[in-house]
C-alpha cells in the first residue's frame, strides 16, 4: 500500500471569543466601541447568563457569553455516590427536560453494565421523554414569546404544559424533578390511571398547537424580528458542533433518534422537520413542528404499553435493580440483594461508556469511566445548551442588542445544563 | 464502517502513532501521544470515507496513582458513517499539555477551556484558555482526584481575615 502524505490540514475559520479578549482592549484605552455588560442578573438571558458586549452604538461588534454563575459541580459531586444515588443529581442539569437527563445517565450506565431492560419499561421511557420534549418546547417557545413581548403565548403554552407536569406527578410523585428512570428500567410502574390521563391530554394537545401557530407563524410582528435574524449555515453549524433544532433548522436531518437510534426508536413511525435559513423564524418552526412529532409518537408507545399489557418495569437482574418491597418479607435473596444495592451499590466492569440521545436541546451525551467500584469515577455530561451557546457569537455579529435576547431565546439554552 | 476498518485505515496513513487500541462495548478507543492527536483527528475528519465530521465531546479524566496521570478523551462522531470514535492522550503528572483542536472544530473551543479550568491541562496554540466555569481568581484544579469534595475554605469570624487576604472577592 502507498503510503499517505501528512495530511493537510483545513483550519476552520471560526472561532469564539472569550470574555478577557472584549475587556482587555477596552481596559488598554480602544475608545472606538462600547463594552456593555448583560447580565448575569437579567430577565432575557434565560438563566444566570453573562454577555460581555461590545458595541458601536446599537450594533453588536463582538459578543462574548461568560458562564459558570450556576455551577454547581455536578460532575464532581456524582464522584462520591453511587450509581443509583446519583441519578438525582442528573435531573438538575437540563431542569427543563430532567427526564431527557435521566435516559442519558441511565442509558450510558446500562451500557456498562450490559443490562436488558423489559418492553414495557423501554416503551414507557420512549412516551415519557417525548412528554418531556413537548413539555420542554412549550417553555421555549412561551419564554421566546414572552421576551419579544407576545406574553399570551406564554400563559398558553404554560397552561398545557401544567397537564404534562399533572402526569410526571401522577407517575413518579414529583412535577418536575422526577428521576422516575431508574439503572434497569422506571423507578415504579406507570398507575392505572395513566393511559386516560395521557389520552385526554394528546387528544387536546394539536388543537393546542394550532392556536400558537394561530397567534405567532404568520404574525408580521414576529416574522419582522425572526426572519433573516441570526442565520448559520449547516457548515458553521457543524464546526461549532450545534446539535438538535438548531442544526436541523438549518438543512440536514440529522437526529439521533432517526440516526442512531437508541430506546427503540427505529420502531416508531415519525417524521423529522427541518427548515433552510437556519435563522431565528426556521428553529421556531422546527420546534413546533417537534411538538407535533411527539405527540404521533407518545400516541404510538401508548398503545404499545396497552399492547404489551402489564409487566416488570424493571430487570430482573436484582445485582442491578433492588426487589419490590413486597418480597422482602418472604425472600431472603430478595433481603439481602436490597440490602446490597442500598448500602454498597452495584459495581459495573472497569470500563467506559457514552450515551447519546437527543434531548430537546440537541445531543446530550454522558461519558462515565467505571473503576469497578460502586460509586463512578468520571462522569461527564456533553451538555448541547453548553456547546451551542458557542455559536452565539458567530450569529450576533453585526446585528442589534434587541436581536441578542431573540437569538438566546431560539438557542434555548438551559444554564444549568450549561453549567452544571 | 465498523472499528476494525477505522484502525486499519489509521495504521495506513499515520503508521506508529497509536500507541494501543481498546474496544469496550462497542466503541473502540485509539490512545494516540499528544504529538500526534491533531493529525489524528485532522486525517478522521477530513478522509472522505472515514469523514468524522462533527466533534461530539471533548473532556478531561484525572487518573491519579497512573503514569500518565491526566487524559484528555476525545469522541469523534461520523455523519455520513452513523459511527462514533474515541480518542484518548495521557498527559503526564507535571505540565500536563496538549495541542489545541480548535483549528479543526470551533467547538473545541470552551470544551478545552473547560478541561483546563476543571483539571490544569494547557492547551497550546489556544486563543484565549481561560477560565469559563470558576470564578476567574479561583486557584486550583477543582475536578482532580486530589481535590476534596467541597474544597473551599468558609469563612467564619475568627477566620475570615486570612481567607480575604488572598481572595479579593469574597468580601462583595
Amino acid at each position: 500500500m502507498t503510503t499517505l502524505a501528512p495530511p493537510k490540514i483545513f483550519k476552520t475559520p471560526y472561532t469564539v471569543p472569550s470574555p478577557q479578549q472584549i475587556i482587555q482592549p477596552a481596559l488598554d484605552g480602544k475608545q472606538d466601541t462600547m463594552v456593555l455588560n448583560m447580565g448575569p442578573h437579567h430577565p432575557s438571558t434565560h438563566g444566570v447568563l453573562r454577555l460581555v458586549v461590545e458595541l458601536d452604538g446599537e450594533t453588536v461588534v463582538n459578543v462574548a457569553p461568560d458562564i459558570g454563575f450556576l455551577h454547581t459541580g455536578i460532575e464532581k459531586s456524582m464522584e462520591s455516590k453511587t450509581y443509583q444515588k446519583a441519578v438525582v443529581l442528573t435531573d438538575r442539569t437540563d431542569y427543563l427536560a430532567p427526564l431527557s437527563n435521566n435516559l442519558s445517565y441511565v442509558l450510558a450506565v446500562e451500557q456498562l453494565l450490559d443490562c436488558v431492560i423489559p418492553p414495557r419499561a423501554q416503551t414507557a421511557r420512549v412516551l415519557m421523554t417525548e412528554l418531556q420534549r413537548i413539555s420542554s418546547h412549550l417553555v421555549w417557545l412561551g419564554t421566546h414569546a414572552l421576551d419579544l413581548a407576545a406574553m399570551s403565548v406564554f400563559l398558553y403554552a404554560f397552561r398545557e404544559r401544567e397537564q404534562i407536569l399533572d402526569i410526571f406527578e401522577l407517575v413518579s410523585g414529583a412535577r418536575m424533578m422526577t428521576s422516575y428512570f431508574r439503572v434497569g428500567g422506571l423507578a415504579y410502574d406507570l398507575p392505572d390511571d395513566f393511559v386516560p390521563t395521557v389520552t385526554a391530554f394528546l387528544d387536546i394537545m394539536p388543537s393546542k398547537v394550532d392556536e400558537y401557530e394561530n397567534l405567532l407563524t404568520g404574525n408580521p410582528v414576529w416574522l419582522e424580528r425572526t426572519v433573516g435574524v441570526g442565520a448559520i449555515t449547516t457548515e458553521a453549524a457543524i464546526a461549532y458542533g450545534i446539535s438538535g433544532p438548531m442544526l436541523r433548522a438549518t438543512g440536514l436531518a440529522w437526529d439521533l433518534r432517526k440516526d442512531m437510534p437508541y430506546c427503540g426508536y427505529e420502531t416508531y413511525n415519525f417524521a423529522i422537520p427541518t427548515a433552510t435559513h437556519g435563522d431565528i423564524y426556521d428553529r421556531y418552526l422546527v420546534r413546533v413542528a417537534e411538538i407535533r412529532e411527539s405527540v404521533k409518537i407518545c400516541r404510538q408507545a401508548l398503545q404499545r404499553i396497552q399492547d404489551i399489557g402489564p409487566g416488570p418495569w424493571t430487570t430482573a437482574d436484582r445485582k442491578i435493580s433492588p426487589p419490590p418491597k413486597s418480597e422482602i418479607t418472604h425472600s431472603m435473596e430478595a433481603l439481602i440483594h436490597h440490602f446490597k444495592l442500598w448500602t454498597e451499590g452495584f459495581k459495573p466492569p472497569i470500563g467506559d461508556a457514552m450515551s447519546a440521545i437527543e434531548s430537546p436541546r440537541g445531543q446530550l451525551s454522558t461519558y462515565i469511566v467505571s473503576d469497578g467500584s460502586p460509586k463512578p469515577y468520571r462522569v461527564h455530561f456533553r451538555a448541547p445548551s453548553f456547546i451551542n451557546l458557542q455559536a452565539l457569537p458567530h450569529m450576533a455579529k453585526g446585528r442589534l442588542v434587541a436581536d441578542l435576547v431573540a437569538l438566546i431565546a431560539s438557542m434555548d439554552p438551559v444554564l444549568g445544563e450549561v453549567d452544571r | 464502517m465498523d472499528n476494525a476498518t477505522v484502525i486499519e485505515r489509521l495504521r495506513e496513513a499515520l503508521p506508529d502513532v497509536i500507541q494501543k487500541t481498546s474496544e469496550f462495548r462497542g466503541m473502540v478507543s485509539v490512545y494516540v501521544g499528544p504529538d500526534a492527536i491533531v493529525d489524528v483527528a485532522a486525517f478522521l475528519r477530513d478522509d472522505p470515507d472515514l469523514s468524522y465530521n462533527f466533534l461530539e465531546n471533548l473532556c478531561g479524566v484525572d487518573y491519579l496513582g497512573r503514569d500518565p496521570r491526566f487524559e484528555v478523551v476525545y469522541h469523534l462522531l461520523s455523519f455520513k458513517n452513523h459511527h462514533h470514535v474515541c480518542l484518548k492522550v495521557g498527559l503526564p503528572e507535571q505540565n500536563p499539555t496538549a495541542p489545541t483542536l480548535t483549528d479543526l472544530w470551533a467547538t473545541a473551543n470552551w470544551q478545552e477551556r473547560e478541561a483546563f479550568d476543571l483539571f490544569g491541562i494547557i492547551f497550546t496554540g489556544h486563543p484565549g484558555l481561560e477560565r469559563i466555569l470558576m470564578p476567574e481568581d479561583w486557584e486550583g484544579y477543582p475536578l482532580r482526584k486530589d481535590v476534596p469534595l467541597g474544597g473551599e475554605e468558609v469563612a467564619f469570624t475568627f477566620n475570615q481575615d486570612e481567607i480575604y487576604a488572598h481572595k479579593s472577592f469574597a468580601k462583595e
